[in-house]
Formats: C-alpha cells, structure tokens, sequence
C-alpha cells in the first residue's frame, strides 16, 4: 500500500508529491487531466516574497498586508509561517530552475528576481516570470517530477474518498480512459483539487475543471468545509469571454476609466474594492475599460505579452492603441476544506487539503494577489511532509471494496438511465444565477431565491442524466458529475452567504454593509451522520 | 456555417451547423456537445491559450482551439501521430516518455548571478505549454515513433542554456540516440508552434553544443563516408577530425 495518495495535479500537488517523496514516502498522484494542464498554468502576475529585490520590504509587511485584506479571518500563525517561508520557498523554486524575470543587479541566486507591486501589497513584492509565472512554476515542478520519478495516473477522476471510523483509507477514481472504477489504498491522502470558482460558469477566470470536486468529496465522506460564502471577484476580465487581465496590468501602472474617460477608483486597492467600485459604474450603465496605452508597446510586449495577444484574439483590440473593455467576474475561492494549523482535513484523520480547495485561513475574507502561488508552493511542502509523517504511524490494513462497488454501480446506472432533461442548460443557469444572485453585491432576499432555485434544480437533477452512453472516455459522464458536484457545493455557499449578515471583505451585503465584530468567525459546515450517505 | 470533424467511431467526417459569427473553435465545439450531439469528444481545460489541452488539426494545421476562430467549411481532426482515444482526443502520454528519456530537468544546481539577457536566453522556451502540436506535425514520426521530438529537445535547450546547469553534458549525452540528429530541420514545428518557440532553432544549437561535446553526426558518418565504416558503427571515427 503506498503511503501518501494525493489527488490532483496542479501547483499544490506536486509540490506536495515532491515533499513527500523527498522525506522518503512512496507516492502516487492522480488527476483528471494531464499535469500541466492544471489550473495552476493560468496565473499570470506573480508570487509574493518579501526579499526586497526592488526597494525595502520586510516579512513583517507582508504579514501585516495579508493579515489587513483578510479582514480578521485568518489565523495570524498560519499567515506567518507563510510569509516567513516565502523566501525559503522562491530558494527552493529557483534550485529547480524556474525562469523568473530579473534584474541586473550584478548580485546571484534569488537577488537577481525581479519583483513588482500588486493591488493591496505594500512593497513591490510579487516574483513573476513575464505574465507566465503560474506557467513556468507549474512546468518546472512537472520537471522535476519526472526527474524524481513520481508515479502519475492521469484521467483519473476521484469519485470518492474511503473512509473508515473517520480515518481516510484511500479513495474511488473514475479512470476516465477505461470506464472502470478503481480503488487507490493509501495509509494517507493529500487533497489538492483546485477551487469552486467554475460554479459561475460563463462568469468566471477559472479554468473549466474547478469544480470543487474534492471539497464535495471530503463532505460526502464527513468532513467539514468552511467559509465558503467568500468568493474573489477579479475586477479585470475580458468583457465578452472573461479571461483574465492579471493585476500586474494596474501594478505597471494601468488605468481604470469608465465610458466618460473619468478615473474613479484607486487601481491599487485590494481587489474587493476595486471589483465593486467597477460593479457600481456598470449598474450605473457605464462600461469600464482598463487603460494601459500609455505604457508603450514595447514595455507592454516585456511585461504582458500574454495579455496582449489575449486582449487581440478575444476582444478585437490592442491594448498598445485602444481601451480594453473589462468586467469583474469569479476568480478564486477563499473558502474550501477545512483544515487545521497541520493541514490535516477537520473531520477525517490522515487526510490533508492543501491549495485553493483547502482553507488554511491564510487569505480570509479577500486574497491578495500573488498569495495563492505561495500558497500551494509552501504549504504543498507542508502537506507531503505531515502526510508522511502520519502514513509512517499507521497501520497498511487497506479497506474493502464496499465503496468501490457503490460507484460502479451508481456509474453504471447513469449509463444505463434513461435522459430525460439536458443538464448543460442548467450548469449554464447556475451560473447566471450564481453570478446574479450570489455575486460582488448580494442581498438577503436573491439569497433566498437563489437558495430556493437550487433545491428546485437538485430536485430535477433525478431526471437529468447523460445522453452518451460510452463506457470509454466520456466527457460527457465526467461533465456531469462535476456539475453535481457543484450542486452539491452551491448551498453551502448560499447559506454561509445568508448566515453572514455583515459585509467582510469579498463577502458584501446590502443593508449590512459593515463588519459586525459578533460575526468575525469562520462558519463551519459539516453533513451529518445520516446525510453522509447520499 | 457547418464544419465537419472526424468522428473516431464512424471514422468518417461529421457535418454539423453552427450559428453565423466569429467564435472560437473551442466554443463552437461546446456549442455542439451541449446542444446537439454529446457524444462529441475533445479535451479542453484553460480556455486562454496556456494550459496546452485543446489542440487540434483544422484543414491539415494544428491550432489550439480555444485560440482558432471557426470558419465555414473547416474540417477539424484530431492531432498525428497519438493514439485517438476518441474523436478530438488523442493519447498524450507519450510527452512523458519522451521528456523522461531527454531528462529536460535541471541536473546539477549551481547558484548563478543571472541578468535579464540571460533570462531571455529560454525566456520563449519556457512559454512551452506541451500542447502537442509540434509532435503531430513532425515529419520524422512517420518513420521513426522513437523520436524525441521537437518539445522535449526544446525543454532539453531549454535546461542546458540555464546558467544554473552545472552539468549539462548529462543532457547532452541523453538526446543523440533518437535525438538531435534524427531531425530533418524541415521546420515544420516551428510554423505550427502557437507560442512562437522555434525547436528546430533550438535542435540546431543542440546540434552545436553536441559536438561541443565531442559528438557528431551518425548519419552524416555513414553516409557521406559511405561504408564499410570500421567495425565499430562510426565509433572512434571522426569525419570531422581537422575542422
Ligand atoms: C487566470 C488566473 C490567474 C491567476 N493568477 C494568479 C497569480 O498571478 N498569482 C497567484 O498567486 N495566484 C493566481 N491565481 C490563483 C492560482 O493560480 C490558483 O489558486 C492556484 O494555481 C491553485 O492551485 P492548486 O494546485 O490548488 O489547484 P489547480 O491548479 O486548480 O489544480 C487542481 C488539480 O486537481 C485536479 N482535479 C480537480 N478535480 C479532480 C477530480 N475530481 N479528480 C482528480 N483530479 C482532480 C485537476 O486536474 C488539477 O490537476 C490565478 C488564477 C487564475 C484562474
Ligand atoms: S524541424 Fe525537426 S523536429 Fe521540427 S518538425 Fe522538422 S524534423 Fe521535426
Ligand atoms: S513547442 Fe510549441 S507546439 Fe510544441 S508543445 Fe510547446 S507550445 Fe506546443
Ligand atoms: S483550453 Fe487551454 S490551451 Fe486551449
């Protein structure tokens, strides 16, 4: 039986395969995709280190920075061990080769990093590689996978965790290529599934497959979730196909401008303010453009050349000579798997969450930009290392077959069903709905109402279904169960979101629009017993 | 407007309609799978150009289909020279083989003072998102399945050119078999590269470093030199010797 099985394959995965490895573990990573296919390719700004690079900066800073845009709900211990790491972990990355960009500075190793400032950051403190930083971090730790001959599956998408008297005993795939469910016995499991910002879909950065996958499988197995109301508003998208624009376009120094060419909002701000200042100019009927021309092309070309062919391809200008139209939309989820100051999955023993699926309450009610790919990098560390720790203390008695055989047969009957009703329809008004009713601004009453559409929608789940019938690589098997998964997720949301009658952060209620002192805590929420079977 | 798209089941080209307008190929393809037919295959992830999944061939071309914009009468397949797994999606895994045996890591760290020039040395290599593309438009593939390839020799330069390689004569020793040489410098990975990265360019300097080495052209051995070579398959015999 392998000691650590961790499941998913992006930035947090590997890192935490390597760890885990490195401390003398046997370990398996299996993901629905391909590694590098991962989310984590996607972020484009960069990841914060106080080294100071470029002018003064202190750990200390980086603390107080995260510590103010959480609003109160983080856990100051974890977002030290966090910043204080930081330079540890750009050391470590820098060791295996990652191209940051860099300064000429005549200095070695990580002095020659070249840093620049995010919204809500005192100091210029992100460490980028062009606008492909999430890229070129991801595509080195793969690298090195290969090198330390870490054992992948890909298309393995997780059904299930195995649960024993609250211990984790391994987990159900689905592997997509076959059709066959498989079971993975491991002594300790690493969740490390990505966030649940897909559940706006068509409103969102998120790449396709953020489903919160693993967040609904860690609460089917008992497992507790918390502050999933806070959900990131990025406030530069595309207009039309909500692909990012990275902060780093407003840190060079960006405008934002609505129709009249006013300014109306410091581009600095964290993003919660930013995202609502846009908000409101957008109800107003104003459209927002983000301004970046005076920038020249050729320092455009050097610092976002990503952005620019984005900017072309999906939207018909350029950036070096026109407005780029923006809205705000979903970006990434604060909340997630509730884990304690070890990683480890509140509810189930020997099972760890680490990345943005897990909530370590480093970033609170609002992220700061660049806090994420540290997030994954240094705590991945974290996880691989407490996961073998615990694997070496317990026993390798693996489970029986009991919920392997369930999801056969539940995989099966999906198969076999009957469709009646389409569910792409619906995954495309959830996430209208989500985007109107659970968005930047909410109010009590469109709580409710989304609240009441969601049960009406898992209700007409039973007569959803899939209309291909193909054991083999089916997608649209794969589609589907992601999609109730999200339905699984949306509640949680919505219910944190109407128990919080305050406004924190990414989290803002009209007719509540301050922080009420009674109500700084995190909401907890855990199945019981009874609804653990579905 | 209708595209057609190879179907792996039937094995013959599918006609479906779309609305007018100028939309992505991805979309199109989402499009078709929630609408009418969900039994369409493809793969796709990030939707902006970076996570590498959603290549395709579109007339004979690959593009990445999140970045295409659909044209009547396109006709969509899959990629060369991988496994279909079905329709659209193909079997990757070989990218994992082939980057394993060129060991495209770093082998041996060394702190190094590293400047922006030296940045931008790989700074095109490192945009490498492994979308497949130049793989399936390889020539050499046809005739030789062991091939490298044009990704993983990229990534190979890549590490090598890294002030921060103590050891790059390890990477070198690993592509000659299968490798740099094998390549017929055609260039056409090169033309469907979506991230501008030029692995035959990137070949070529391997090439160099090579024989910086003490490598050389095997082929060039036999064949410009003819046989009977001398007994030991071109060893020990340098064509070059006096250059
Ligand atoms: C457009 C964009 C730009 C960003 N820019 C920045 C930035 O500049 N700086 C920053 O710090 N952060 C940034 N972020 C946030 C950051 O990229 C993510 O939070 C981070 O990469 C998450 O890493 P992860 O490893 O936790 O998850 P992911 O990279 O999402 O990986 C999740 C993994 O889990 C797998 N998986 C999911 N479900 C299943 C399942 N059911 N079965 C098996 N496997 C599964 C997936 O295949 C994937 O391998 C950005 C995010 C986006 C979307
Ligand atoms: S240049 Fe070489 S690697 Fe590139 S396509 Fe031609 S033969 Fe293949
Ligand atoms: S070199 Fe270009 S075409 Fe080849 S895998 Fe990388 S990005 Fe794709
Ligand atoms: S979907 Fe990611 S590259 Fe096209």
């Amino acid at each position: 039986m392998i000691d650590v099985l961790i499941i998913g394959s992006g930035g947090a995965g590997l890192t935490a395969a390597l760890a885990a490895k490195n401390a003398g573990a046997s370990v398996t990573v299996a993901g629905k995709a391909y590694p590098t296919n991962s989310q984590t390719s996607m972020a484009q700004g960069g990841m914060n280190a106080a080294l100071g690079n470029v002018g003064e900066d202190h750990v200390s800073s980086h603390i107080a920075d995260t510590i103010k845009s959480a609003h109160g709900l983080c856990d100051e211990e974890m977002v030290q061990q966090m910043c204080e790491d930081a330079p540890g972990t750009i050391a470590w990355l820098e060791r295996l080769g990652v191209p940051f960009s860099r300064l000429d500075n005549e200095k070695s190793g990580t002095q020659t990093i070249a840093q620049r400032q995010m919204g809500g950051a005192s100091a210029k403190r992100a460490c980028y590689a062009q606008d492909y930083t999430g890229l070129k971090i991801l595509h080195t730790l793969y690298d090195t996978c290969l090198k330390e001959k870490i054992h992948f599956l890909d298309e393995y998408y997780l059904l299930n965790l195995i649960t024993e008297e609250g211990t984790v005993k391994g987990a159900t795939f689905l592997d997509i290529r076959t059709g066959k469910v498989k079971q993975i016995n491991a002594k300790s499991v690493i969740m490390a599934t990505g966030g649940y910002g897909a559940l706006y879909h068509g409103f969102t950065t998120n790449a396709y497959g953020s489903t919160g996958d693993g967040i609904a499988a860690v609460l089917r197995a008992g497992g507790a979730v918390s502050d999933m109301e806070f959900i990131q508003f990025h406030p530069t998208a595309l207009k039309h196909s909500c692909i990012l624009v990275s902060e780093s376009a407003r840190g060079e120094g960006g405008y934002l401008v609505n129709e009249k060419g006013e300014r109306f909002v410091d581009e600095l701000k964290p993003r919660d303010e930013v995202a609502r200042a846009i908000f409101s100019q957008i109800k107003e009927g104003q459209r927002v453009f983000l301004d970046v021309r005076h920038l020249g092309e050729a320092k455009l070309m050097e610092l976002l050349p990503q952005e620019v062919e984005l900017c072309k391809l999906h939207e018909h200008v350029d950036p070096a000579t026109e407005l780029i139209p923006i809205k705000p939309v979903a970006h990434y989820s604060m909340g997630g798997i509730d884990v304690d100051t070890a990683l480890e999955v509140n509810g189930i023993k020997g099972c760890f969450a680490v990345g943005e699926c897990s909530n370590a309450k480093v970033h609170g009610a609002n992220r700061l930009g660049g806090n994420s790919l540290l997030e994954i990098t240094t705590f991945g560390k974290v996880a691989g290392e407490n996961a073998y720790k615990y694997a070496v203390s317990v026993s390798s008695k693996a489970a029986d077959d009991t919920q392997q055989q369930k999801d056969a047969g539940e995989i099966e009957a999906l198969l076999s069903q009957k469709e009646t009703a389409n569910f792409y329809p619906y995954r495309e008004k959830l996430g209208n709905l989500f985007y109107d009713k659970v968005g930047i601004v909410r109010e009590n009453d469109q709580l409710n109402e989304a609240l009441n559409e969601i049960t009406m929608m898992q209700e007409t789940k039973k007569e959803m279904g899939i209309s291909d019938k193909s054991p083999t690589n089916n997608q649209n098997l794969i589609d589907f169960l992601e999609f109730q998964n999200a339905l699984l997720l949306a509640p949680t949301i919505i219910s944190a979101a109407i128990a919080r009658d305050e406004s924190r952060g990414a989290h803002y209620k009209v007719g509540f629009e301050h922080e009420d002192e009674a109500l700084k805590k995190h909401r907890v929420l855990q199945w019981k017993k009874e609804e653990t079977c579905k | 407007m209708q595209i057609k798209i190879l179907r792996s089941e039937t094995n013959t080209h599918q006609l479906y309609t779309l609305p007018a307008g100028e939309i992505p190929l991805l979309n199109a393809l989402s499009y078709i799978k929630e609408t009418q037919d969900a039994t369409l295959t493809f793969s796709a992830g990030c939707r902006a150009s970076v996570c590498g999944t959603c290549a395709v061939r579109v007339n004979g071309r690959e593009e990445l289909a999140c970045a295409y914009k659909v044209k009547s009468g396109d006709i969509i397949e899959p990629l060369q020279y991988h496994p279909v797994l079905r329709d659209l999606k193909v079997d990757k895994h070989k990218a994992k083989e082939t980057l394993l045996t060129s060991t495209a890591w770093l082998h041996s760290t060394q702190e190094a003072s590293l400047t922006p020039s030296d940045e931008r040395l790989s700074e095109t290599q490192t945009d490498c998102i492994l979308c497949d593309s130049c793989y399936s438009a390889c020539p050499v593939y046809a005739v030789n399945p062991d091939f490298l390839g044009p990704f993983a020799l990229t990534r190979a330069y890549r590490y090598s050119a890294d002030k921060r390689e103590g050891d790059m004569k390890n990477i070198i020793d690993n592509i000659q078999s299968n490798g740099v040489w094998d390549c017929t410098l055609c260039g056409e990975c090169t033309a469907v590269c979506p991230k501008g990265i030029d692995p035959k360019m990137d070949i070529t300097m391997l090439r160099g470093l090579s024989v910086q080495e003490g490598y050389n052209d095997p082929s060039f051995a036999t064949q410009s030199f003819g046989t009977p070579d001398f007994g030991g398959g071109g060893f020990g015999f340098d064509p070059n010797a006096g250059f």
